[in-house]
Protein backbone atom coordinates (compact mmCIF):
# COMPACT_ATOMS: atom_id res chain seq x y z
CA UNK A 1 0.00 0.00 0.00
CA UNK A 2 1.30 3.40 -0.85
CA UNK A 3 1.96 5.74 2.07
CA UNK A 4 -0.63 8.26 1.03
CA UNK A 5 -3.31 5.60 0.72
CA UNK A 6 -2.29 4.05 3.99
CA UNK A 7 -2.70 7.36 5.76
CA UNK A 8 -6.07 7.92 4.15
CA UNK A 9 -7.19 4.51 5.38
CA UNK A 10 -5.92 5.23 8.88
CA UNK A 11 -7.85 8.49 8.93
CA UNK A 12 -11.03 6.73 7.79
CA UNK A 13 -10.43 4.00 10.34
CA UNK A 14 -10.05 6.52 13.13
CA UNK A 15 -13.06 8.58 12.12
CA UNK A 16 -15.26 5.48 11.80
CA UNK A 17 -15.80 5.85 8.07
CA UNK A 18 -14.76 2.28 7.23
CA UNK A 19 -17.40 -0.45 6.79
CA UNK A 20 -17.47 -3.23 9.38
CA UNK A 21 -15.75 -5.59 7.00
CA UNK A 22 -12.99 -3.12 6.10
CA UNK A 23 -12.56 -2.33 9.73
CA UNK A 24 -12.10 -6.00 10.64
CA UNK A 25 -9.56 -6.39 7.85
CA UNK A 26 -7.63 -3.38 9.03
CA UNK A 27 -7.62 -4.66 12.60
CA UNK A 28 -5.93 -7.82 11.33
CA UNK A 29 -3.31 -5.75 9.51
CA UNK A 30 -2.68 -3.75 12.69
CA UNK A 31 -2.14 -6.93 14.68
CA UNK A 32 0.30 -8.30 12.16
CA UNK A 33 2.34 -5.18 11.59
CA UNK A 34 3.79 -3.37 14.58
CA UNK A 35 4.81 -0.49 12.28
CA UNK A 36 1.29 0.12 11.08
CA UNK A 37 -0.06 -0.26 14.58
CA UNK A 38 2.38 2.41 15.71
CA UNK A 39 1.33 4.69 12.85
CA UNK A 40 -2.31 4.41 13.91
CA UNK A 41 -1.53 5.24 17.53
CA UNK A 42 0.66 8.15 16.55
CA UNK A 43 -1.81 9.53 14.06
CA UNK A 44 -4.66 9.33 16.54
CA UNK A 45 -2.61 11.28 19.06
CA UNK A 46 -1.79 13.85 16.41
CA UNK A 47 -5.39 14.25 15.25
CA UNK A 48 -6.57 14.61 18.85
CA UNK A 49 -4.03 17.39 19.33
CA UNK A 50 -5.18 19.10 16.14
CA UNK A 51 -8.77 18.88 17.32
CA UNK A 52 -7.93 20.31 20.74
CA UNK A 53 -5.92 23.06 19.07
CA UNK A 54 -8.77 24.00 16.72
CA UNK A 55 -11.39 24.05 19.44
CA UNK A 56 -9.32 26.14 21.80
CA UNK A 57 -8.45 28.57 19.06
CA UNK A 58 -12.13 29.02 18.29
CA UNK A 59 -12.98 29.62 21.93
CA UNK A 60 -10.20 32.20 22.25
CA UNK A 61 -11.46 33.89 19.09
CA UNK A 62 -15.06 33.97 20.31
CA UNK A 63 -13.94 35.32 23.65
CA UNK A 64 -12.02 38.18 22.00
CA UNK A 65 -14.89 38.97 19.65
CA UNK A 66 -17.42 39.04 22.46
CA UNK A 67 -15.16 41.27 24.52
CA UNK A 68 -14.60 43.73 21.66
CA UNK A 69 -18.33 43.92 20.93
CA UNK A 70 -19.23 44.51 24.56
CA UNK A 71 -16.48 47.10 24.85
CA UNK A 72 -17.64 48.89 21.71
CA UNK A 73 -21.20 48.89 23.06
CA UNK A 74 -19.96 50.71 26.12
CA UNK A 75 -20.43 47.85 28.54
CA UNK A 76 -17.39 48.92 30.56
CA UNK A 77 -16.47 52.35 29.21
CA UNK A 78 -12.82 51.96 30.14
CA UNK A 79 -11.29 54.88 28.29
CA UNK A 80 -10.46 57.53 30.77
CA UNK A 81 -10.01 61.11 29.67
CA UNK A 82 -6.38 62.18 29.72
CA UNK A 83 -5.09 64.04 32.73
CA UNK A 84 -6.31 67.57 33.35
CA UNK A 85 -3.67 70.07 32.33
CA UNK A 86 -1.80 71.70 35.17
CA UNK A 87 -2.30 75.31 36.10
CA UNK A 88 0.77 76.56 34.32
CA UNK A 89 -0.22 74.78 31.15
CA UNK A 90 -3.69 76.27 31.38
CA UNK A 91 -2.15 79.68 31.72
CA UNK A 92 0.02 78.90 28.76
CA UNK A 93 -2.96 77.88 26.62
CA UNK A 94 -4.75 81.03 27.60
CA UNK A 95 -1.94 83.28 26.42
CA UNK A 96 -0.83 81.15 23.52
CA UNK A 97 -2.75 83.17 20.96
CA UNK A 98 -1.48 86.50 22.19
CA UNK A 99 2.07 85.20 22.22
CA UNK A 100 1.72 83.87 18.72
CA UNK A 101 0.59 87.26 17.49
CA UNK A 102 3.38 88.99 19.36
CA UNK A 103 5.89 86.58 17.99
CA UNK A 104 4.74 87.05 14.43
CA UNK A 105 5.19 90.80 14.85
CA UNK A 106 8.71 90.07 15.84
CA UNK A 107 9.10 88.33 12.56
CA UNK A 108 10.01 85.00 13.99
CA UNK A 109 7.22 83.09 12.39
CA UNK A 110 7.88 84.65 9.05
CA UNK A 111 11.41 83.37 9.23
CA UNK A 112 10.35 79.97 10.40
CA UNK A 113 7.96 79.33 7.56
CA UNK A 114 10.52 80.40 5.01
CA UNK A 115 13.30 78.17 6.29
CA UNK A 116 11.73 74.75 6.50
CA UNK A 117 14.86 72.82 5.90
CA UNK A 118 14.44 69.12 5.49
CA UNK A 119 16.86 66.58 6.70
CA UNK A 120 18.38 64.09 4.33
CA UNK A 121 19.10 60.71 5.73
CA UNK A 122 22.56 59.28 5.24
CA UNK A 123 21.29 55.70 5.44
CA UNK A 124 18.62 56.10 2.76
CA UNK A 125 19.07 57.44 -0.69
CA UNK A 126 19.44 61.05 0.34
CA UNK A 127 18.73 62.71 -2.96
CA UNK A 128 15.38 61.08 -3.44
CA UNK A 129 13.97 60.53 0.01
CA UNK A 130 13.17 63.18 2.50
CA UNK A 131 12.73 62.17 6.04
CA UNK A 132 9.96 64.04 7.67
CA UNK A 133 11.50 65.18 10.92
CA UNK A 134 11.29 68.81 11.73
CA UNK A 135 14.37 70.85 11.10
CA UNK A 136 16.38 72.09 14.03
CA UNK A 137 15.96 75.75 13.26
CA UNK A 138 12.23 75.56 13.24
CA UNK A 139 12.06 74.11 16.68
CA UNK A 140 14.80 76.29 18.07
CA UNK A 141 13.39 79.55 16.83
CA UNK A 142 9.98 78.58 18.02
CA UNK A 143 11.30 77.85 21.45
CA UNK A 144 13.20 81.10 21.68
CA UNK A 145 10.20 83.05 20.51
CA UNK A 146 7.95 81.54 23.09
CA UNK A 147 10.64 81.17 25.71
CA UNK A 148 11.43 84.78 26.49
CA UNK A 149 7.89 85.91 26.19
CA UNK A 150 6.53 83.67 28.86
CA UNK A 151 8.99 82.51 31.44
CA UNK A 152 6.37 80.74 33.54
CA UNK A 153 6.25 77.86 31.09
CA UNK A 154 9.31 76.00 32.22
CA UNK A 155 10.56 73.60 29.63
CA UNK A 156 11.79 70.20 30.64
CA UNK A 157 14.62 70.39 28.18
CA UNK A 158 17.75 70.75 30.33
CA UNK A 159 19.46 74.12 30.35
CA UNK A 160 22.19 74.49 27.73
CA UNK A 161 20.76 71.56 25.81
CA UNK A 162 20.38 72.03 22.10
CA UNK A 163 17.29 70.78 20.32
CA UNK A 164 18.42 68.64 17.44
CA UNK A 165 15.40 67.03 15.86
CA UNK A 166 11.73 66.30 16.31
CA UNK A 167 8.70 64.46 15.00
CA UNK A 168 5.65 62.54 16.14
CA UNK A 169 5.07 59.43 18.22
CA UNK A 170 2.30 57.36 19.79
CA UNK A 171 1.71 55.11 22.78
CA UNK A 172 1.94 51.32 22.42
CA UNK A 173 1.72 50.45 26.10
CA UNK A 174 -0.19 52.27 28.83
CA UNK A 175 2.94 52.24 30.99
CA UNK A 176 4.24 55.05 28.77
CA UNK A 177 6.06 53.32 25.93
CA UNK A 178 6.09 55.38 22.74
CA UNK A 179 7.08 54.42 19.22
CA UNK A 180 8.64 56.98 16.90
CA UNK A 181 11.17 56.97 14.05
CA UNK A 182 14.84 56.38 14.81
CA UNK A 183 15.73 59.43 12.69
CA UNK A 184 13.50 61.62 14.87
CA UNK A 185 15.90 60.97 17.74
CA UNK A 186 19.17 62.43 16.56
CA UNK A 187 20.15 63.65 20.01
CA UNK A 188 20.94 61.81 23.23
CA UNK A 189 17.91 62.89 25.22
CA UNK A 190 14.23 63.32 24.50
CA UNK A 191 11.06 64.92 25.75
CA UNK A 192 7.54 64.33 24.53
CA UNK A 193 4.62 66.74 24.46
CA UNK A 194 1.04 65.55 24.64
CA UNK A 195 -1.80 67.01 22.62
CA UNK A 196 -2.60 69.41 25.46
CA UNK A 197 0.87 70.92 25.31
CA UNK A 198 2.21 69.29 28.46
CA UNK A 199 5.90 68.39 28.34
CA UNK A 200 7.02 65.05 29.77
CA UNK A 201 10.49 63.62 30.28
CA UNK A 202 11.30 60.49 28.31
CA UNK A 203 14.20 58.11 27.94
CA UNK A 204 15.33 56.47 24.74
CA UNK A 205 15.05 52.71 25.28
CA UNK A 206 15.86 51.36 21.87
CA UNK A 207 16.65 52.64 18.41
CA UNK A 208 16.96 50.69 15.19
CA UNK A 209 18.28 52.69 12.26
CA UNK A 210 17.70 49.88 9.74
CA UNK A 211 13.94 49.83 10.03
CA UNK A 212 13.83 53.42 11.31
CA UNK A 213 11.93 52.70 14.51
CA UNK A 214 12.70 53.73 18.07
CA UNK A 215 11.15 53.14 21.45
CA UNK A 216 10.83 55.77 24.17
CA UNK A 217 9.51 55.55 27.67
CA UNK A 218 7.85 58.43 29.46
CA UNK A 219 9.46 58.79 32.84
CA UNK A 220 7.72 61.64 34.49
CA UNK A 221 5.62 61.92 37.62
CA UNK A 222 3.15 64.10 35.73
CA UNK A 223 2.35 61.25 33.34
CA UNK A 224 -1.14 59.86 33.89
CA UNK A 225 -1.46 56.29 32.64
CA UNK A 226 -4.54 55.78 30.47
CA UNK A 227 -6.55 52.65 31.24
CA UNK A 228 -6.33 51.28 27.75
CA UNK A 229 -5.12 52.11 24.27
CA UNK A 230 -7.91 52.22 21.68
CA UNK A 231 -6.01 50.80 18.69
CA UNK A 232 -4.66 47.31 18.01
CA UNK A 233 -1.24 46.90 16.38
CA UNK A 234 -2.04 45.01 13.18
CA UNK A 235 -0.12 41.74 12.86
CA UNK A 236 -0.94 41.11 9.22
CA UNK A 237 -0.11 42.94 6.00
CA UNK A 238 -2.75 45.44 4.91
CA UNK A 239 -4.53 45.47 1.57
CA UNK A 240 -3.78 47.62 -1.42
CA UNK A 241 -6.10 50.60 -1.71
CA UNK A 242 -7.11 50.48 1.92
CA UNK A 243 -8.28 53.82 3.23
CA UNK A 244 -5.91 55.20 5.86
CA UNK A 245 -5.53 58.20 8.11
CA UNK A 246 -2.89 59.66 10.36
CA UNK A 247 -2.48 62.06 13.26
CA UNK A 248 0.77 63.89 13.86
CA UNK A 249 2.49 67.11 14.84
CA UNK A 250 3.91 68.48 11.60
CA UNK A 251 3.60 72.11 12.60
CA UNK A 252 5.78 74.02 14.96
CA UNK A 253 2.87 75.29 17.04
CA UNK A 254 2.36 71.82 18.44
CA UNK A 255 -1.17 71.47 17.16
CA UNK A 256 -2.20 68.01 16.12
CA UNK A 257 -2.99 67.59 12.41
CA UNK A 258 -5.18 64.99 10.74
CA UNK A 259 -4.43 63.57 7.28
CA UNK A 260 -6.26 61.08 5.09
CA UNK A 261 -5.15 58.91 2.18
CA UNK A 262 -4.83 55.37 0.94
CA UNK A 263 -2.33 52.56 0.82
CA UNK A 264 -0.79 52.71 -2.65
CA UNK A 265 1.70 49.81 -2.57
CA UNK A 266 2.44 46.92 -0.26
CA UNK A 267 6.16 47.59 -0.50
CA UNK A 268 8.12 50.73 0.14
CA UNK A 269 10.97 52.53 -1.60
CA UNK A 270 12.58 50.31 -4.23
CA UNK A 271 10.57 47.28 -3.19
CA UNK A 272 11.46 47.45 0.50
CA UNK A 273 9.22 44.77 2.05
CA UNK A 274 9.34 46.25 5.55
CA UNK A 275 7.35 49.32 4.54
CA UNK A 276 4.28 50.49 2.60
CA UNK A 277 3.93 53.22 0.06
CA UNK A 278 1.10 55.53 0.99
CA UNK A 279 -0.66 58.42 -0.65
CA UNK A 280 -1.03 61.12 1.94
CA UNK A 281 0.09 64.68 2.17
CA UNK A 282 2.99 64.22 4.54
CA UNK A 283 4.83 67.20 5.94
CA UNK A 284 8.00 67.39 7.99
CA UNK A 285 7.17 66.46 11.56
CA UNK A 286 4.87 63.66 10.45
CA UNK A 287 7.85 61.35 10.94
CA UNK A 288 6.87 58.77 13.54
CA UNK A 289 3.14 59.44 13.18
CA UNK A 290 0.88 56.37 13.15
CA UNK A 291 -1.16 55.20 10.17
CA UNK A 292 -4.59 53.76 10.98
CA UNK A 293 -6.99 51.83 8.75
CA UNK A 294 -10.75 52.32 8.77
CA UNK A 295 -11.14 49.62 11.44
CA UNK A 296 -9.05 51.78 13.71
CA UNK A 297 -6.13 49.35 13.64
CA UNK A 298 -2.62 50.73 13.61
CA UNK A 299 -0.99 49.50 10.40
CA UNK A 300 2.21 51.53 10.09
CA UNK A 301 4.45 54.42 11.06
CA UNK A 302 5.17 57.29 8.65
CA UNK A 303 8.86 57.58 7.98
CA UNK A 304 9.81 59.42 4.80
CA UNK A 305 8.55 60.75 1.50
CA UNK A 306 9.75 60.81 -2.06
CA UNK A 307 11.30 64.09 -3.03
CA UNK A 308 9.80 64.61 -6.43
CA UNK A 309 6.41 62.98 -6.13
CA UNK A 310 4.14 65.12 -4.01
CA UNK A 311 1.88 63.13 -1.69
CA UNK A 312 3.87 59.90 -1.96
CA UNK A 313 5.20 58.80 1.41
CA UNK A 314 6.47 55.63 3.03
CA UNK A 315 5.40 53.99 6.25
CA UNK A 316 7.16 51.29 8.23
CA UNK A 317 4.81 48.30 8.60
CA UNK A 318 3.22 47.63 11.99
CA UNK A 319 4.74 44.13 11.98
CA UNK A 320 8.12 45.83 12.45
CA UNK A 321 6.86 47.27 15.75
CA UNK A 322 6.30 43.73 16.93
CA UNK A 323 9.87 42.93 15.85
CA UNK A 324 11.16 45.85 17.90
CA UNK A 325 9.30 44.60 20.97
CA UNK A 326 10.70 41.11 20.42
CA UNK A 327 14.20 42.47 19.90
CA UNK A 328 14.18 43.89 23.44
CA UNK A 329 14.44 40.35 24.79
CA UNK A 330 17.79 39.84 23.08
CA UNK A 331 19.51 42.72 24.79
CA UNK A 332 20.91 42.49 28.31
CA UNK A 333 19.87 46.07 29.11
CA UNK A 334 16.29 45.74 27.89
CA UNK A 335 15.50 42.07 28.36
CA UNK A 336 13.32 42.60 31.46
CA UNK A 337 11.03 45.11 29.82
CA UNK A 338 7.55 43.73 29.37
CA UNK A 339 5.51 45.46 26.70
CA UNK A 340 1.88 44.53 26.21
CA UNK A 341 0.83 45.63 22.76
CA UNK A 342 -2.81 46.72 22.56
CA UNK A 343 -4.97 44.08 20.90
CA UNK A 344 -8.34 45.71 20.49
CA UNK A 345 -9.51 48.66 18.45
CA UNK A 346 -12.57 50.62 19.39
CA UNK A 347 -14.44 51.02 16.13
CA UNK A 348 -17.94 51.95 17.09
CA UNK A 349 -17.45 55.68 16.66
CA UNK A 350 -17.64 58.29 13.98
CA UNK A 351 -14.34 59.68 12.77
CA UNK A 352 -14.69 62.93 14.70
CA UNK A 353 -15.09 61.38 18.12
CA UNK A 354 -12.55 58.71 17.18
CA UNK A 355 -9.93 61.41 16.51
CA UNK A 356 -10.90 63.18 19.68
CA UNK A 357 -10.10 60.01 21.57
CA UNK A 358 -7.00 59.06 19.57
CA UNK A 359 -5.25 62.36 20.09
CA UNK A 360 -4.86 61.54 23.79
CA UNK A 361 -2.40 58.84 22.75
CA UNK A 362 -0.32 60.94 20.32
CA UNK A 363 2.82 62.81 21.27
CA UNK A 364 5.12 65.34 19.71
CA UNK A 365 8.69 64.12 20.18
CA UNK A 366 11.79 66.30 20.53
CA UNK A 367 15.36 65.24 20.84
CA UNK A 368 18.25 67.24 22.26
CA UNK A 369 21.94 67.02 23.03
CA UNK B 1 -37.72 27.05 52.40
CA UNK B 2 -38.54 24.94 49.34
CA UNK B 3 -38.48 28.06 47.18
CA UNK B 4 -34.90 28.82 48.15
CA UNK B 5 -33.85 25.29 47.37
CA UNK B 6 -35.45 25.52 43.96
CA UNK B 7 -33.62 28.76 43.31
CA UNK B 8 -30.27 27.26 44.25
CA UNK B 9 -30.98 24.32 42.01
CA UNK B 10 -31.87 26.69 39.18
CA UNK B 11 -28.65 28.62 39.67
CA UNK B 12 -26.66 25.41 39.55
CA UNK B 13 -28.37 24.28 36.38
CA UNK B 14 -27.66 27.70 34.91
CA UNK B 15 -23.98 27.41 35.70
CA UNK B 16 -23.86 23.92 34.18
CA UNK B 17 -25.54 25.25 31.05
CA UNK B 18 -23.00 28.09 30.84
CA UNK B 19 -20.08 25.69 31.10
CA UNK B 20 -21.60 23.46 28.46
CA UNK B 21 -22.02 26.53 26.27
CA UNK B 22 -18.39 27.52 26.79
CA UNK B 23 -17.27 23.99 25.87
CA UNK B 24 -19.29 24.25 22.66
CA UNK B 25 -17.96 27.71 21.86
CA UNK B 26 -21.40 29.29 22.17
CA UNK B 27 -20.93 33.08 22.04
CA UNK B 28 -24.09 33.69 24.10
CA UNK B 29 -22.56 31.73 27.00
CA UNK B 30 -19.24 33.55 26.61
CA UNK B 31 -21.08 36.88 26.64
CA UNK B 32 -22.93 35.97 29.83
CA UNK B 33 -19.65 35.05 31.51
CA UNK B 34 -18.11 38.38 30.54
CA UNK B 35 -21.15 40.36 31.61
CA UNK B 36 -21.46 38.66 34.98
CA UNK B 37 -17.82 38.49 36.01
CA UNK B 38 -15.52 40.83 34.13
CA UNK B 39 -16.17 43.88 36.31
CA UNK B 40 -15.10 41.95 39.38
CA UNK B 41 -11.77 41.06 37.75
CA UNK B 42 -11.35 44.57 36.36
CA UNK B 43 -11.66 46.03 39.86
CA UNK B 44 -9.35 43.45 41.33
CA UNK B 45 -6.59 44.00 38.76
CA UNK B 46 -6.91 47.78 38.68
CA UNK B 47 -6.78 47.95 42.47
CA UNK B 48 -3.63 45.90 42.44
CA UNK B 49 -1.21 47.76 40.21
CA UNK B 50 -2.76 46.73 36.89
CA UNK B 51 -4.42 48.44 33.94
CA UNK B 52 -7.66 47.76 32.10
CA UNK B 53 -5.65 45.99 29.40
CA UNK B 54 -4.11 43.73 32.03
CA UNK B 55 -7.56 42.85 33.36
CA UNK B 56 -8.71 42.02 29.85
CA UNK B 57 -5.75 39.73 29.19
CA UNK B 58 -6.00 38.01 32.55
CA UNK B 59 -9.72 37.42 32.09
CA UNK B 60 -9.17 36.04 28.60
CA UNK B 61 -6.56 33.65 29.98
CA UNK B 62 -8.93 32.61 32.76
CA UNK B 63 -11.69 31.89 30.22
CA UNK B 64 -9.33 29.60 28.33
CA UNK B 65 -8.33 27.94 31.59
CA UNK B 66 -11.99 27.41 32.47
CA UNK B 67 -12.60 26.00 29.00
CA UNK B 68 -9.66 23.61 29.33
CA UNK B 69 -10.86 22.61 32.78
CA UNK B 70 -14.26 21.67 31.37
CA UNK B 71 -12.44 19.55 28.76
CA UNK B 72 -10.54 17.58 31.41
CA UNK B 73 -11.68 13.98 31.92
CA UNK B 74 -11.75 14.54 35.64
CA UNK B 75 -13.91 17.64 35.35
CA UNK B 76 -16.03 18.54 38.36
CA UNK B 77 -16.63 22.12 39.37
CA UNK B 78 -16.85 22.14 43.13
CA UNK B 79 -17.57 25.84 43.47
CA UNK B 80 -19.36 28.66 41.69
CA UNK B 81 -17.98 29.85 38.36
CA UNK B 82 -17.47 33.26 39.94
CA UNK B 83 -15.22 31.83 42.64
CA UNK B 84 -13.33 29.70 40.15
CA UNK B 85 -12.69 32.56 37.71
CA UNK B 86 -11.61 34.84 40.53
CA UNK B 87 -9.21 32.23 41.91
CA UNK B 88 -7.64 31.67 38.49
CA UNK B 89 -7.33 35.40 37.83
CA UNK B 90 -5.84 36.05 41.25
CA UNK B 91 -3.26 33.34 40.69
CA UNK B 92 -2.38 34.55 37.20
CA UNK B 93 -2.17 38.17 38.28
CA UNK B 94 0.08 37.38 41.24
CA UNK B 95 2.34 35.49 38.88
CA UNK B 96 2.38 38.43 36.45
CA UNK B 97 3.15 40.93 39.21
CA UNK B 98 5.94 38.73 40.35
CA UNK B 99 7.42 38.60 36.84
CA UNK B 100 7.33 42.37 36.64
CA UNK B 101 9.05 42.59 40.01
CA UNK B 102 6.07 44.51 41.35
CA UNK B 103 4.97 41.94 43.90
CA UNK B 104 2.91 43.64 46.55
CA UNK B 105 1.12 41.70 49.22
CA UNK B 106 -1.42 41.43 50.56
CA UNK B 107 -3.62 42.02 47.52
CA UNK B 108 -6.57 44.26 48.17
CA UNK B 109 -10.19 43.46 47.35
CA UNK B 110 -10.29 39.80 48.19
CA UNK B 111 -13.22 37.70 47.08
CA UNK B 112 -13.64 34.14 48.20
CA UNK B 113 -11.07 31.99 46.43
CA UNK B 114 -9.98 28.38 46.24
CA UNK B 115 -6.69 26.68 45.48
CA UNK B 116 -6.22 26.22 41.75
CA UNK B 117 -2.61 25.05 41.63
CA UNK B 118 -3.52 21.49 40.65
CA UNK B 119 -5.83 22.58 37.86
CA UNK B 120 -3.34 25.09 36.51
CA UNK B 121 -0.68 22.39 36.47
CA UNK B 122 -2.86 20.24 34.22
CA UNK B 123 -3.85 23.22 32.10
CA UNK B 124 -0.23 24.25 31.63
CA UNK B 125 0.43 20.98 29.82
CA UNK B 126 -2.41 21.80 27.45
CA UNK B 127 -0.98 25.30 27.01
CA UNK B 128 2.33 23.76 26.04
CA UNK B 129 0.75 21.39 23.50
CA UNK B 130 -1.24 24.27 22.04
CA UNK B 131 1.88 26.40 21.71
CA UNK B 132 3.80 23.58 19.99
CA UNK B 133 1.01 23.05 17.46
CA UNK B 134 0.76 26.79 16.89
CA UNK B 135 4.48 27.14 16.24
CA UNK B 136 4.53 24.08 14.00
CA UNK B 137 1.61 25.35 11.90
CA UNK B 138 3.05 28.83 11.64
CA UNK B 139 6.46 27.66 10.54
CA UNK B 140 4.94 25.59 7.71
CA UNK B 141 4.42 28.54 5.40
CA UNK B 142 1.76 28.93 2.74
CA UNK B 143 -0.13 27.30 1.13
CA UNK B 144 0.56 24.36 3.48
CA UNK B 145 -0.76 26.13 6.56
CA UNK B 146 -4.07 27.20 5.03
CA UNK B 147 -4.52 23.89 3.24
CA UNK B 148 -4.18 21.88 6.45
CA UNK B 149 -6.26 24.35 8.44
CA UNK B 150 -8.95 24.13 5.78
CA UNK B 151 -9.02 20.34 5.91
CA UNK B 152 -8.42 19.52 9.56
CA UNK B 153 -9.64 22.58 11.43
CA UNK B 154 -12.43 23.89 9.23
CA UNK B 155 -13.39 20.43 7.95
CA UNK B 156 -13.64 21.44 4.31
CA UNK B 157 -13.81 18.77 1.61
CA UNK B 158 -10.87 18.03 -0.72
CA UNK B 159 -12.88 19.16 -3.76
CA UNK B 160 -13.70 22.51 -2.19
CA UNK B 161 -10.09 23.05 -1.12
CA UNK B 162 -8.82 22.13 -4.59
CA UNK B 163 -10.90 24.87 -6.19
CA UNK B 164 -10.16 27.36 -3.40
CA UNK B 165 -6.41 26.96 -3.81
CA UNK B 166 -6.52 26.57 -7.60
CA UNK B 167 -5.44 22.93 -7.92
CA UNK B 168 -6.66 21.35 -11.14
CA UNK B 169 -8.21 18.40 -9.33
CA UNK B 170 -8.86 16.97 -5.88
CA UNK B 171 -6.15 14.32 -6.25
CA UNK B 172 -3.42 16.91 -6.70
CA UNK B 173 -4.71 18.80 -3.70
CA UNK B 174 -4.74 15.57 -1.71
CA UNK B 175 -1.14 14.86 -2.67
CA UNK B 176 -0.11 18.32 -1.60
CA UNK B 177 -2.05 18.01 1.64
CA UNK B 178 -0.28 14.72 2.36
CA UNK B 179 3.16 16.29 1.91
CA UNK B 180 2.20 19.23 4.10
CA UNK B 181 0.80 16.92 6.77
CA UNK B 182 4.04 14.93 6.91
CA UNK B 183 5.99 18.13 7.41
CA UNK B 184 3.62 19.32 10.11
CA UNK B 185 3.76 16.02 11.98
CA UNK B 186 7.53 16.07 11.86
CA UNK B 187 7.64 19.60 13.25
CA UNK B 188 5.07 18.79 15.90
CA UNK B 189 6.59 15.55 17.18
CA UNK B 190 10.06 17.06 17.24
CA UNK B 191 8.88 19.08 20.24
CA UNK B 192 6.01 17.12 21.66
CA UNK B 193 6.89 14.47 24.24
CA UNK B 194 4.43 11.60 24.37
CA UNK B 195 5.75 10.51 27.74
CA UNK B 196 4.67 13.71 29.42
Amino acid sequence: MEDIQLLETIEKYLSGELSDQERAQFDVIRQKSADIDQMVVEHKLFLDQMEAYAKRKNVAHTSQQVFSTLLANGEWAPIEAAAEPTKIIQLWSKYKKIIAIAASFGGFFAIITSIIVMYLSPSLNGSQLLQLSKAVEVIKKNQQAQGHLLNEVKTKVPENAKLISGGSGFLIDTKGYIITNAHVLKGNGAIVINSKGQELNATIIYSDITNDLALLKIEDKDYKQPKTIPYAIRRKISDLGEEIFTLGFPRNDNDIVYGKGYLSAQTGYEGDSSSYQIQISANPGYSGAPIFNSNGELIGVISSRQKLAEGVAFAVKSTEIIDVVNALKGNERTKDIIIKLPKYSSTNRNRKSQLDNLKNFMYSVRSFN
Amino acid sequence: MPEIRINTLKAELNEQALLKGLAQNDSKAVETLYKSHFTMIQHFVENNNGSFDDARDIFQEAMIALYEKVQLDSFVLTCQIKTYLFSICKHLWLKRLHQMGKYSSPLSGQEESISVENDLGLIEKKDAAFAIMDRALNSLGEPCKSLLEGYYLNKKGMQELASQFGYTNADNAKNQKYKCLMRLKKLFFAQYNIGD
